[in-house]
């Protein structure tokens, strides 16, 4: 006989929810740090100098806001894919693409103003990006198929295609042989200010009108629904191949900004490896942030400290830079394992008979 | 020609473990797309055991317990914690990745003992390797790959000829109809999980073992994503794993060929074509709408009884 009676909770206070993610993200981080133990490293030394790496200095503050922007451009357009249960996983190639055609615009037209440049930069990346994504989004409406294996696939053809152009027709002569494409010109490149490029005022931006466009608008609820229930939106009239043609072009659209901001601000050009795993961590952090536009900042921001921070435990300390991703791996599976406790109620059977019906009663 | 065959043979040998592996998984329900995780757990456990004994078996042990240990924090969360599997899938592919940096930090550029690397040299198999064009391509190879037929074999028997096997099927196919006929469904995808990922842990020591001797970041490089669309390809059967995964193994390899036999073409586009060739079996096998070749019933959804 099962010892343990699991019932499913109506609805649990918004506080105990967090304290149980809370307990969970605890939990993890002990974990990670046995790990780190078995490793002999110092999780609590390791620990404090992931926060003292993303937070020590403006200089490093600075650095972690770089790495966060292109995890919450990212994570907003893995959100919207997400949200209707589309499971986008090839973010990277929608960056690779959007930065491709990016450059394109950049080293063919460098000539232009920055105000008139950017923009155009900017377009280009989305639809180069929304493209990307539009065609696993084509067959799915169309005859269903598995959108999982077919965008990862296509991350692969977009990493393989720009290190075509890399190596061949786009390498920059001056550069002597060596396989890299021209710099952009200084119109090209996005403006800082303080220090810091200015891609964090365009992914705050983009918080905003996702937040905007997925809670009021007619498509955002459209896509909601079809996420939660195909059956509801055919029932209710909606053109369920149009909502996914269309979120997901957004989607694709959004991670090829990416790409474009870190072609301009970051590689100041375009090389294959400019996705640099964005378009995988961000399907962590959305998953994390509950495909809520606002918590993907703070979600984002977290992981970028543990980006900047590995960076930096790899440089002062010389430990390696993937114990960071222990770690996130690490929270990940605790708190997926955690939604369990949240939505159902263990608790041990009781023996006598009357006090499990009166549980049933309650449940 | 045969050559090139027998290659296309070592090639798709990673494949081939992973794919039984993922679609062992995948018949008894769940869909873990952990694949590529398993396989950098199973490549980077592997090396290091076998660096450190320079024993196969206990390198190749490592490596199935690697990959079965990832498998098992999938299947505790998706099956007793019922979370998202594919959503932990992509966790487990993340986690094997920093994992097998991490343990491997200190080991780039080491390279396998002659002596370990000679336990998986060729052998001919007696009779089978003289027989024209086949023996060459198939019984010409290393024992590793002979232990890639038996695994086809032996899961084509159990899937498909015991009590067990239906057992399992039945799970993946209606999981309360199992349970209703008294199958301990819990238990069967947790069995199956583990040994799928035991498998992908296999395929992946093979590539750090015998296909690159040398331990570098990042070998197993998307055959894990490619073996979860062979299994799609495969249409869940064993047999036909096997010639798909050395139908991929050939791809993979044709960008050089191509260019040592002289022929004018940039590697990085005919590197694409094994990528491009998975999406064109996904849209085909969708397209085919026949009766066998679809997915198990309940692939992908958590079972939960009292929510019958």
């Amino acid at each position: 006989m099962n010892l343990l009676k699991i019932t499913k909770r109506d609805d649990l206070p918004t506080s105990k929810a967090i304290l149980i993610r809370g307990a969970a993200i605890l939990l993890s981080l002990v974990c990670a740090g046995l790990v780190m133990l078995a490793f002999d490293l110092n999780p609590i030394k390791i620990y404090t100098e992931i926060i003292n790496g993303s937070l020590g200095t403006e200089m490093r503050i600075k650095q972690t806001i770089i790495k966060a922007v292109p995890l919450v451009v990212t994570s907003l357009g893995i959100l919207v894919a997400f949200k209707m249960k589309f499971w986008n996983i090839g973010g990277e190639g929608q960056i690779v693409m959007g930065a491709m055609a990016a450059s394109f615009i950049a080293l063919n037209f460098g000539e232009l103003p920055k105000p008139l440049l950017l923009p155009f930069m900017a377009v280009a990346a989305m639809i180069a990006g929304g493209f990307w994504a539009f065609i696993p989004a084509y067959f799915k409406a169309k005859m269903g198929t598995n959108e999982t294996i077919f965008t990862l696939m296509m991350n692969y053809i977009a990493i393989k295609f720009v290190t075509y152009l890399q190596y061949g027709p786009w390498k920059d002569p001056a550069a002597k042989g060596f396989p890299k494409i021209a710099q952009f010109s200084d119109n090209a490149v996005i403006p800082s200010m303080f220090g810091l490029h200015t891609g964090w005022i365009i992914a705050l931006v983009l918080v905003v009108l996702v937040y905007i466009f997925i809670n009021h608008t007619k498509k955002g609820y459209e896509i909601t629904v079809v996420g939660e229930s195909i059956e509801t939106a055919r029932y209710a009239g909606m053109n369920i191949k149009v909502i996914i043609i269309t979120a997901m072009f957004i989607s694709g659209g959004l991670c090829g900004m990416t790409g474009m901001i870190q072609a301009s601000a970051i590689e100041r050009t375009l090389t294959f490896g400019i996705s640099m795993g964005y378009g995988f961590t961000a399907i962590i952090t959305t998953w994390l942030a509950r495909l809520k536009p606002v918590a993907v900042l703070f979600v984002c921001f977290l992981f970028a400290m543990l980006i900047q921070g590995g960076a930096y435990l790899q440089i002062a300390m010389n430990v390696p830079e993937s114990v960071a991703s222990i770690v996130q791996g690490s929270v990940l599976f605790f708190v997926l394992g955690s939604d369990f406790f949240i939505q159902y109620k263990v608790s041990i059977r009781a023996w006598s008979k009357k006090i499990v019906t009166d549980d049933k009663g309650v449940a | 020609m045969e050559i090139f065959l027998a290659a296309a043979v070592v090639a798709g040998t990673p494949l081939l473990f992973a794919t039984v592996g993922e679609l062992i998984t995948e018949k008894s329900g769940s869909l873990n797309l952990g694949v590529e995780g398993m396989m950098l757990m199973g490549a980077c456990i592997g090396f290091v055991v076998g660096l450190s004994t320079g024993n196969p078996l206990l390198a190749l042990g490592g490596a199935a317990l690697a990959g079965a240990g990832g498998a098992f924090i999938f299947a505790l969360i998706t099956v007793t914690l019922r979370a998202n599997q594919v959503v932990t899938g992509l966790t487990l592919t993340i986690f094997g990745a920093g994992f097998s940096r991490f343990v491997g930090q200190n080991m780039v550029g080491a390279v396998i003992p002659a002596e370990l690397r000679m336990s998986f040299a060729k052998v001919n198999i007696p009779l089978l390797s003289d027989i024209p064009f086949l023996g060459p391509v198939f019984f010409r190879q290393d024992s590793f790959v002979y232990f890639g037929y038996v695994i086809v074999i032996l899961s084509t028997i159990y899937l498909f000829k015991t009590r067990v096997g239906l057992n399992m099927r039945a799970v993946g196919e209606n999981a309360a109809a199992a349970d209703a006929s008294g199958i301990n469904v819990s238990l069967y995808k947790y069995v199956h999980i583990i040994l799928g990922g035991a498998f992908c842990g296999l395929g992946g020591a093979y590539l750090s073992l015998v296909t690159v001797p040398i331990w570098q970041v990042d070998v197993v490089g998307g055959r894990g994503w490619i073996a979860v669309a062979l299994v799609i390809f495969a249409a869940w059967n064993p047999i036909k794993a096997l010639l798909a995964a050395f139908l991929f193994g050939g791809l993979s390899i044709l960008g050089l060929r191509l260019q040592s036999m002289g022929v004018n073409v940039s590697q990085y586009l005919v590197d694409m074509i094994p990528y491009i060739a998975t999406i064109v079996i996904v849209i085909v096998s969708t397209m085919r709408n026949r009766k066998e070749g679809l997915p198990p019933g309940d692939l992908g959804n958590a079972y939960f009884r009292e929510e019958r």
